[in-house]
């Protein structure tokens, strides 16, 4: 299948960062950090064309960027939430917050809302079993989340938004 | 073979290679060491654990797969404990194993389920629950079916694809327990660049990858095994023929000599079409202008009696026959004896005349023989591989997972000299996109820049060849300024391309029709040649020049004699001895002219001069330049007889139409591309009513009185031997999997003839260094005719689709005619992607669909010539190259409009 790659800047610093770090060993992993710091997240254009830059195969791009949780190969939103799934907030009913939150933002898991402001995703716990159920926007942890606290932590950010 | 050591396994001690695989080892020594992973033909990933070991000294529990063997070593194969792991292990893979075993393809020859019982695990003691939730299973691709569910993450096919056919269209993708097997950027598997060769299929050690054809056709146990040759193209790869009864089940790779267990789509899926329902099975008379069916007598008697006619009136040069690159050695044989001897003509020709008669005029002029002077494994291990005029990938695909592996494995550098942008450009350190028809222009810059430099190795241009003074007289004149100009190869690539080359150990060259199919053919030819000359490249293990023959057979039907210059064996017959010989051996009056070649019979056909055209599974229709042409001539024959397995563009005008054998019903040998001569299989009954095609020559020659009495391919072949000093040697008996391999004179049992040509000294003597200068194309493009038009083969289709297009999986891949355009072209144009476009020539008009692709040149048109409704021939020159007749298919002007 042809992909086509618009010439746009964006790309034009990839490709250059790439001839810079084509010779050095093993530069695969640093070429998707640099393409997801430009683009945000790694789509499938991207991925086509680090593959044709490094000139190694697109499976082997594929299973990387699917293997590390750091990359994304979806849009991210301007606020990133992160529902912890670990055991603690489990018990606590971690999922029930987690569709809370499908609900009010009307996207899945792994989703950006339209509006661009946020995604969602989950995460393994990330160290606040005290405060289970626990949800973190960007860098800030909020425990014992329920719908109402949702609502009021969400239209917070939307606010700051305008 | 590396040194001998020695090792102990359980107490046993056991000799093996120093740095053999382990396991291996220890399997060939009869201890059943358990692995799922361990797939020979490709790296140890130690995934499975299962073939866990202990070995004196080291530390822990020992995968053994991924152990080399050493001297001393002393390992531990069996206890409790290994034995209590390993039964671990298929409890583990068990519970997450969607057993489906009763419904599933490979029940009874699956890996896991051998374990299974072997270890006693069933669902009902498993010391952990089983997998309930089930992934969805994969079946976009035409071919392939991926149940995740049964995935035991092996990473066997990973490494199929990527190491052996040296694609990569897969990956592990996720993690932990959501690991599964993606193609590409994950996508669904039809939409990448998989290209359905089946082998991955053929690395999975159970059923989560699966043939799609044959789903539901049989039980294992139901279904028996033979080994024969792939019906489909020069490599000759050796194939596994599954069958229920007298129905094809499935294809597997054999380990054939030629392709090592590896296959191509067409070898593997491909053979749908032996059981067609329009298969012929009696011979049709036509009459007022129809057909009617007709019993085998009436059919060769009316031949025999016919062409007795045409004889007593018109004399022999009034017959014309086409011998066929599809049928075996031994038909060639009886087809063109029968014709010189029984019907007194060399008008004896076929298509090898449209691919490669001016390499084997060329390669003779020069080295004194026109084959293949290296053999296929061989090219794995050339450290520079000059491909031109060659889509290996598509035309020779599995000689092309060699190049493949020279580059990935050892590093070879690869060039790539070829108007498109073939697949292999992606595995080229250089590609040089040279205007289509100006070959002898880039070789001879090529070396101009190889002596200038003092590249060329004086050594071997002294003691092995004549004639440089007046070839590098030629060659001074084209500079790399000059041929910039020429060929629009920018010069700097034209002066490394030719330093990589000339420096490299073993230079191999691989060329195919887009060198031969010229008016300048043979100048291309002993341009290349010139190039292995000057560089010493010749005449070496892994290193010589390498046309590859396109058709199972076409090497065979040249050898044979199928061509009007030779008799078998390549003797000429305007050599009064030779004549002399085959009239006595042949008890029969012989002609002692050159006969007609293709072209020039349908010239005679249309003149009037050729009255009737004898035609063995051959269908110029289709494969022909200049098609109209060709029609207006078979229609003015006054007889017209063709043998062939399926009713063609070509029968539709014959008298008689003759039903035969096909590859997979045929006993007999086939020469592949690497000279070598292999066995058939009848691994099939042929459908009742019909005949194997040397038998119907064979009956038409007895009824006209020429008496001939085999009664057996293994008889005929006793008869090339006796009269072809280059098959001399062969004999059925002796030819088992490996084959031999042309010129192999006697009939000693380890005589297995030549693996590469021309060592020490040239089959001529000394090589023949030819001055060739610049010619340009016959017709180039011009204001009326703007564009440059070339045709070609794909992958999923074969010659003239009378076979490949009357298989399901193949159309699922590529179903009909399509014009690669670039996308300069199609904006110009105002052309999408899939719009009827009419492409001219002077010759003719086709409408077919665009496809728009940068694998074109800007301003040229390329047509695959597989398709009758499209006929890329209808378009075609048919000028001829002035010494080897073949015309100039690569290159023609046309236009272009939306239709
Ligand atoms: S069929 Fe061939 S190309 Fe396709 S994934 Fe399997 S091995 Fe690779
Ligand atoms: S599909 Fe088959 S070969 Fe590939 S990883 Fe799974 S079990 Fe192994
Ligand atoms: S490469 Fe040629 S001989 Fe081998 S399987 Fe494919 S078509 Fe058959
Ligand atoms: S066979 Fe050795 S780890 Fe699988």
């Amino acid at each position: 299948m042809q992909i086509h790659i618009p010439d746009n800047p964006q790309y034009r610093e990839l490709g250059a960062y790439i001839q810079d770090v084509k010779h050095q060993k093993g530069p695969l992993i640093k070429v998707l950090h640099k393409a997801q710091s430009i683009f945000g997240y790694l789509p499938r254009e991207v991925q086509y064309f680090v593959a044709r830059e490094l000139n190694i195969t697109e499976s082997s791009v594929y299973g990387v960027v699917t293997f590390y949780n750091f990359f994304s190969t979806k849009p991210k939103g301007e606020n990133e939430i992160n529902v912890c799934l670990g055991t603690a907030c489990y018990v606590r009913g971690a999922d029930k917050v987690l569709s809370m939150l499908e609900d009010e933002l009307e996207i899945s898991n792994g989703e950006t809302t339209k509006d661009n402001i946020f995604s969602l995703n989950t995460a393994r716990c990330f160290g606040a079993c005290g405060l289970a159920p626990a949800v973190m926007i960007n860098e800030e942890v909020y425990g014992h989340v329920d719908r109402k606290k949702i609502k009021k932590m969400l239209s917070e950010y939307r606010t700051k938004e305008e | 073979m590396g040194k001998l050591v020695t090792i102990k396994i359980d107490g046993k001690e056991i000799k093996a290679e120093e740095g053999s695989n382990l396991l291996q080892t220890a399997r060939d020594a009869g201890f059943d060491i358990p692995g799922l992973c361990y797939y020979d033909k490709v790296s140890p990933s130690g995934a499975c654990r299962l073939c866990l070991v202990k070995i004196d000294g080291m530390r822990g529990l020992t995968a053994s797969c991924t152990v080399k063997v050493n001297e001393g070593m002393n390992i531990t194969a069996f206890d409790e404990e290994l034995e209590g792991h390993r039964k671990a292990i298929v409890e583990l893979l068990i519970s997450e194993h969607k057993l489906g075993c009763m419904t599933c393809e490979v029940d009874s020859g699956c890996g896991l389920e051998d374990l299974a019982y072997r270890y006693d695990v069933t669902v009902d003691n498993l010391p952990f629950p089983a997998r309930s939730e089930h992934l969805p299973v994969e079946a976009t691709s035409p071919v392939i079916l991926y149940d995740p569910n049964k995935c035991i993450l092996c990473e066997r096919c990973v490494k199929a694809c990527y190491e052996i056919q040296g694609k990569g269209i897969l990956s592990f993708a996720e993690r932990g327990i959501d690991t599964y097997v993606a193609t590409d950027l994950g996508g669904l598997w039809v939409d990448s660049n998989c290209d359905g060769c089946g082998e991955c299929i053929q690395a999975c050690p159970v059923g989560a990858l699966v043939e799609k054809p044959s789903i539901g056709k049989a039980r294992k146990w139901e279904i028996t095994k033979e080994e024969t040759i792939c019906p489909y193209c020069g490599v000759g790869c050796r194939i596994e023929v599954e069958k229920k009864g007298n129905e094809i089940i499935r294809i597997n790779g054999a380990d054939g000599p030629a392709n090592d267990g590896r296959l191509c789509v067409k070898g593997r899926f491909g053979y749908e079409y032996q059981m067609n329902d329009s298969r012929l099975t009696t011979p049709l008379i036509k009459e007022n202008g129809a057909f009617r069916e007709a019993s085998w007598d009436e059919a060769l008697d009316l031949i025999a009696d016919k062409f007795t006619g045409i004889k007593n009136k018109y004399g022999s040069g009034a017959f014309a026959g086409l011998a066929s690159a599809r049928c075996t050695n031994e038909d060639n044989y009886v087809f063109q004896k029968f014709m010189r001897a029984a019907l007194g003509t060399n008008n004896v020709d076929h298509c090898a005349r449209l691919c490669h008669a001016s390499t084997v005029a060329g390669l003779a002029r020069a080295f004194g023989s026109g084959a293949m002077t290296n053999s296929i494994k061989e090219f794995e291990h050339a450290d520079c591989i000059l491909v031109t005029g060659s889509n290996t990938t598509e035309t020779h695909p599995v000689i092309a997972t060699y190049i493949k592996n020279a580059v990935q494995k050892h590093g070879a550098k690869l060039i790539v000299v070829d108007p498109r942008r073939i697949d292999l450009v992606k595995y080229a350190t250089l590609w040089l996109r040279q205007q289509n028809g100006t070959d002898v222009a880039w070789l001879n810059g090529m070396m101009n820049v190889i002596i200038n430099e003092g590249l060329a190795d004086e050594e071997f241009i002294r003691s092995r060849t004549e004639g440089y003074e007046d070839f590098a007289a030629v060659v001074k004149e084209y500079t790399p300024e000059r041929v910039e100009e020429i060929s629009g190869i920018p010069k700097e690539q034209i002066i490394e391309a030719a330093r990589v080359y000339a420096q490299a150990e073993n230079g191999s060259i691989v060329f195919s029709m887009g060198i031969t199919q010229h008016i300048t053919g043979t100048d291309n030819v002993l341009s290349v040649a010139n190039l292995a000359m000057l560089t010493g490249n010749v005449g070496k293990l892994y290193s010589g020049v390498n046309p590859l023959r396109g058709q199972n057979n076409v090497q065979g039907a040249c050898d044979l004699g199928g061509l009007p210059n030779v008799y078998p064996g390549y003797q000429k017959v305007v050599d009064p001895d030779v004549k002399a010989k085959f009239e006595a051996k042949w008890n029969a009056k012989l002609d002692d002219k050159v006969g007609l070649s293709v072209t020039e019979m349908m010239d005679g056909a249309g003149e009037g001069t050729v009255k009737a055209l004898y035609i063995m599974g051959e269908n110029p229709m289709v494969s022909d330049p200049n098609l109209n042409h060709v029609e207006a001539s078979l229609k003015k024959l006054d007889f017209l007889v063709v043998q062939d397995i399926f009713m063609t563009e070509t029968t539709q005008f014959a008298d008689v139409v003759l039903p035969s054998f096909s590859s997979y019903e045929k006993s007999g040998t086939f020469t592949n591309t690497e000279r070598r001569i292999q066995l058939l299989n009848p691994v099939l009954d042929p459908p009742a009513g019909t005949r194997d095609d040397w038998q119907i020559l064979q009956d038409i020659s007895n009824r006209m009185g020429y008496k001939m009495n085999f009664t057996s391919a293994e008889e005929i072949m006793e008869e090339v031997a006796d009269v072809s000093p280059i098959y001399g040697g062969v004999h059925f008996k002796k030819l088992g999997v490996e084959g031999v391999q042309w010129p192999c004179k006697t009939d000693d049992e380890n005589d297995r003839g030549v693996l590469y040509l021309h060592k020490d000294t040239f089959s001529r003597g000394l090589g023949h260094f030819s001055p060739v200068d610049f010619i340009p194309p016959a017709e180039l493009p011009d204001k009326e005719y703007p564009y440059m038009l070339s045709t070609g083969r794909i992958l999923f289709h074969y010659h003239t689709g009378t076979m490949t297009r009357k298989v399901s999986a193949l159309n699922s891949f590529e179903s009909g005619p399509y014009a690669e355009i670039s996308p300069e072209l199609a904006e110009t144009l105002n052309i999408s992607e899939n719009d009827d476009i009419r492409i001219t020539s002077r010759r003719g008009s086709i409408v077919t669909a665009a496809r728009i692709t940068d694998k074109v040149a800007p301003l040229s048109v390329f047509v695959p010539f597989h398709f009758a409704e499209a006929a890329a021939n209808r378009l075609t020159n048919d000028a001829l190259d002035p010494i080897a007749k073949i015309p100039e298919l690569k290159v023609a002007a046309c236009s272009v409009e939306k239709a």
